[in-house]
């Protein structure tokens, strides 16, 4: 037995891309009004997972798709109007599919209750929608009926015959077969000798060729068949297996299958085709002991002719959209070129990280090697001129295997934003709103963590926009805009960063109302003199919320901090501007790649640890008349017109034998949030490459530490936890700032 | 064995599809597309050709057209795999010189039985 069930993630992994493609497709239709080359990729996708959910025998979904498939055909075919109704229909189906995926990856094949519903819905549509050409309401609801184009009395007489043939099963039969190729039959790959030996498994085959057909050598054609056949078979198989031999070649020969003899009852003789008698009468079979029945049968007494019909004439009614996909060509060759881009390899996520944490170690060796190489030439510098060339073609190479690795977990952001469409347009109908969406940057390329885990931010951010950003349009018109609010998502790089942003021109942030929020929840004092950027953030603090009226569509008050925290968890940073009347812009801010990252090397003491590249902002030598010192030991220094605070990493760590005269040392200022903190140090070192090993796996969680790695002298580096490290500071200085009001810094 | 080419659009179909085929002893190249499978067959010799009818770019009938006009594959066996039952469809494959019609959900012995028949 051959077991397929190890195909099924495949399977549902396709089926979630063919939803897609049939989410974004259908609202694209909506959109844009009918296109035919968009409908048959809608079609396709529905036609795919049907094909292969009845492989798998998940009836229910191959069940539910053939009928969301007849309903699309109709479009595609052009007998039925593409129009809201019936998009709707489809999409709620798309839905309710998924939903069916979903469940039957868990192991639950139980068809959810909303599958009635739909199906009877969809048949409803099918049978009387607007739209639908009378021509073929009846044969789309239901399967296609096989026998189409023959004659009813033939059918049913071939059935009969069949029946009775059946009824007598175990008594033996002996039949007649003409089978007259035509002369392509050979060009379509069929051989009759496949033919009569899958005959002679039912029973006792005689086979006689007829020849006379074939022309002199001179004129003869290799490629044409010129023989035909008659043939007899003996046994106790029914009309329908024979039929089922010669299936393939159905309408590429004349056949006739008649009973000669067998205990039939008497039946009405059925139309006869034309027969090709050029041949001598078929002999019962030889020298086999010959069937009982076969041998009483008089071949003209209970002659019992019931033909099938073939349907040669079956050019008739070809509707097929060829036409219109072939004037469609250019752009779908194009679309599914573009498609592939990004739709051909499928990596386990485990196995690219295994291959990322090499390429680490390699950075780690060629680091490890460089050193040697630098130590070596200070005593011969002439002899190792090449060593040091190949270390350089090493460090290249290392440069460039690390890029092309770091790639394929890179995925284009669209894949994040391919969701909003549906999801704006939804809302806006339940909202009474009118919203256009923008999607700018889609090729932009992320982590593939990184576009995971934006997923729910974002749509908190969107929500959060339609919800309480963009007005209705009686409120837009009264002031002036168009009645449709544009909301955008953007994505772009900008140096090592991605930026995406949720940009609406709807009414802009409330700064009096956020203040006024902020200050009864004690989160800044009335007194403070705030920049608008500062306060317009006061809505990523926990439990803030400033809509009036708490709706099912943005959160309660739960929403934004828990974006900040997400994007956060990322190791990027999320921010607000807005302007009153204008609309409001939210930037999200995050690091390309969280694998490998840029670090600085700092000693403290006789320790060396290792802060991020992007959170340093600068690295100063220190002024002493800069330098000042407030009531609760707190050190402030001045950079610029700024104080900020100064943290001892020696302290902070407890380090030993660290300098500590401050002019001695130097602050590395680093920036995590818009909070600017200066970390003060004995010396800097060099930059390198850090793969980041978490401690928590190899040790246990160390505050101010986000992680180890490993330097090219082999010895083991902690990384600096920026932002635990500025948190923690500013929650030491708010208790400062409580004790002590006035010397409050921002 | 024999080698055989199998085209599908869907991975999952084709993955089983190839999986049925290696479990019956053959050898099997996996095309997306019908444009895809042109080429490959052009540069390739197979056995048999086993594809899907509803594909991008080019479609299984047109793919058996388009072989059927290569020397190599004049008389060879081209099977139609797919969920179309439907007379029309059937025909519009038998006139562009397909050899059979499988109807999907396949069932993997059945398959391979089948295609015994058909190859020598």
């Amino acid at each position: 037995m051959i077991d397929l069930s190890e195909f099924h993630d495949v399977f549902f992994e396709e089926c979630f891309e063919g939803l897609d493609i049939m989410e974004s497709g259908l609202l694209n239709l909506d959109g844009n009004g009918a296109d035919s080359e968009q409908i048959n990729d809608i079609f396709r996708a529905a036609h795919s997972i049907k094909g292969a959910a009845a492989t798998f025998g998940f009836d229910a979904m191959s069940g539910f798709s053939h009928i969301m498939e007849t309903l699309l055909d109709e479009m595609r075919d052009g007998r039925r109007a593409v129009e809201r109704r019936g998009l709707d229909l489809l999409l709620e189906s798309v839905d309710c599919l998924r939903e069916m995926v979903n469940s039957t990856k868990a192991g639950d094949t139980t068809p959810p209750p909303v599958v009635a519903d739909l199906t009877g819905r969809i048949q409803q549509m099918l049978a009387a929608g607007p739209g639908a050409v009378a021509a073929a309401p009846a044969k789309s609801a239901t399967a296609e009926p096989e026998q189409d184009g023959a004659p009813a009395e033939e059918v049913v007489a071939a059935e009969s015959a069949e029946k009775s043939a059946d009824s007598v099963a175990g008594s033996r039969n002996l039949w007649r077969i003409m089978f007259v190729p035509f002369e392509g039959l050979l060009k379509t790959g069929n051989e009759p000798a496949r033919i009569f030996r899958e005959l002679a498994q039912l029973g006792i085959l005689e086979v006689k060729a007829d020849t006379s057909c074939i022309p002199a050598l001179d004129v003869i054609d290799p490629e044409v068949c010129y023989l035909s056949w008659n043939l007899t078979l003996g046994g106790d198989m029914t009309r329908g297996q024979i039929e089922d031999v010669f299936d393939w070649v159905t309408g590429q020969c004349e056949l006739s299958i008649d009973l000669i003899s067998g205990e039939l009852p008497t039946q009405k003789a059925a139309a006869s085709l034309s027969v090709v008698e050029s041949v001598e009468p078929p002999v019962a079979a030889t020298d086999q002991p010959a069937p009982a029945a076969a041998a009483v049968a008089a071949p003209a007494s209970v002659k019992e002719e019931s033909t099938v019909s073939e349907q040669t004439e079956s050019s008739k009614n070809q509707t097929n959209a060829e036409p219109a996909a072939e004037a469609a060509d250019g752009r779908a060759a194009a679309s599914t070129a573009a498609a592939k881009d990004n739709g051909s390899i499928r990596v386990g996520i485990d196995k690219v990280d295994a291959l990322i944490n090499m390429v680490g170690e390699l950075v780690i060796t060629q680091s490890m090697l460089s050193q040697i190489g630098e130590d070596l030439s200070r005593v011969d510098s002439i002899g190792l001129e090449r060593l040091r060339d190949g270390l350089i073609q090493l460090e290249r190479n290392t440069r460039e295997l690390q890029e092309t690795v770091l790639q394929i977990r890179m995925l284009p952001i669209s894949f994040a934003f391919n969701r909003f469409p549906r999801l704006v347009r939804d809302l806006s109908n339940k909202l009474g709103k009118r919203i256009e969406l923008k999607l700018t940057g889609e090729q932009t390329e992320v982590d593939k963590t990184v576009l995971e885990k934006l997923g729910d931010p974002l749509v908190h951010l969107v929500r959060n926009s339609m919800d309480h950003g963009l007005e209705s349009p009686e409120v837009r018109r009264a002031s002036g805009k168009s009645e449709v609010g544009v909301l955008e998502l953007s994505a772009r790089h900008e140096g090592g960063d991605i930026v995406i942003e949720v940009i609406d021109d709807g009414a802009g942030l409330n700064r009096e109302r956020i203040l006024q929020k902020a200050v009864s929840k004690g989160l800044v004092s009335a007194n403070d003199d705030l920049s608008d950027e500062r306060i317009y953030n006061l809505i990523f603090q926990p439990g803030f919320s400033t809509a009036e009226v708490v709706s099912d569509v943005s959160g309660r008050g739960v929403g934004m901090d828990v974006v900040r925290r997400n994007i956060r968890d990322l190791g990027g940073n999320v921010t607000i501007t807005s302007e009153a009347g204008q609309g409001s812009r939210v930037t999200i801010r995050l690091p390309l790649t969280l694998a490998i990252l840029d670090g600085q090397l700092v000693r403290v003491g006789e320790q060396v640890y290792i802060i991020l590249l992007v959170s340093i902002v600068e690295s100063i030598q220190i002024t002493a008349a800069n330098m000042g010192q407030i009531a609760g030991r707190s050190e402030l220094y001045r950079l610029r017109e700024q104080y900020i605070p100064v943290v001892r990493l020696s302290e902070l760590f407890g380090v030993p034998h660290a300098v500590t005269d401050l002019q001695a040392g130097l602050l590395v200022v680093v920036e995590s949030e818009g909070r600017r903190v200066g970390l003060f140090v004995d010396d800097l070192m060099g930059q390198q490459q850090v793969v980041i090993k978490s401690l928590e796996t190899n040790f246990r969680h160390v505050g101010g530490i986000s992680g180890a790695t490993i330097l090219g002298d082999g010895t083991v580096a902690l990384i600096l936890d920026v932002a635990g490290i500025l948190n923690e500071c500013a929650r030491a200085q708010e208790s400062k700032d409580r004790e002590f009001p006035r010397l409050a810094v921002a | 064995m024999s080698s055989i080419l199998a085209v599908d659009d869907s991975s999952s179909m084709r993955q089983m599809v190839a999986f049925t085929l290696k479990s019956g002893g053959h050898e099997v190249m996996l095309a997306n597309d019908g444009m895809e499978a042109l080429e490959i067959a052009r540069t390739n010799d197979f056995n048999l050709v086993i594809t899907d009818v509803n594909m991008p770019r080019m479609d299984g009938i047109s793919l058996v057209k388009e072989l059927r006009q290569l020397p190599g594959y004049k008389f060879k066996p081209i099977l139609i795999l797919t969920t179309e039952a439907s007379q029309e469809k059937k025909m519009q494959g038998k006139e562009a010189g397909a050899t059979g019609w499988i109807v999907k959900p396949f069932d993997p012995e059945q398959l391979l039985a089948t295609l015994d028949k058909v190859l020598d």
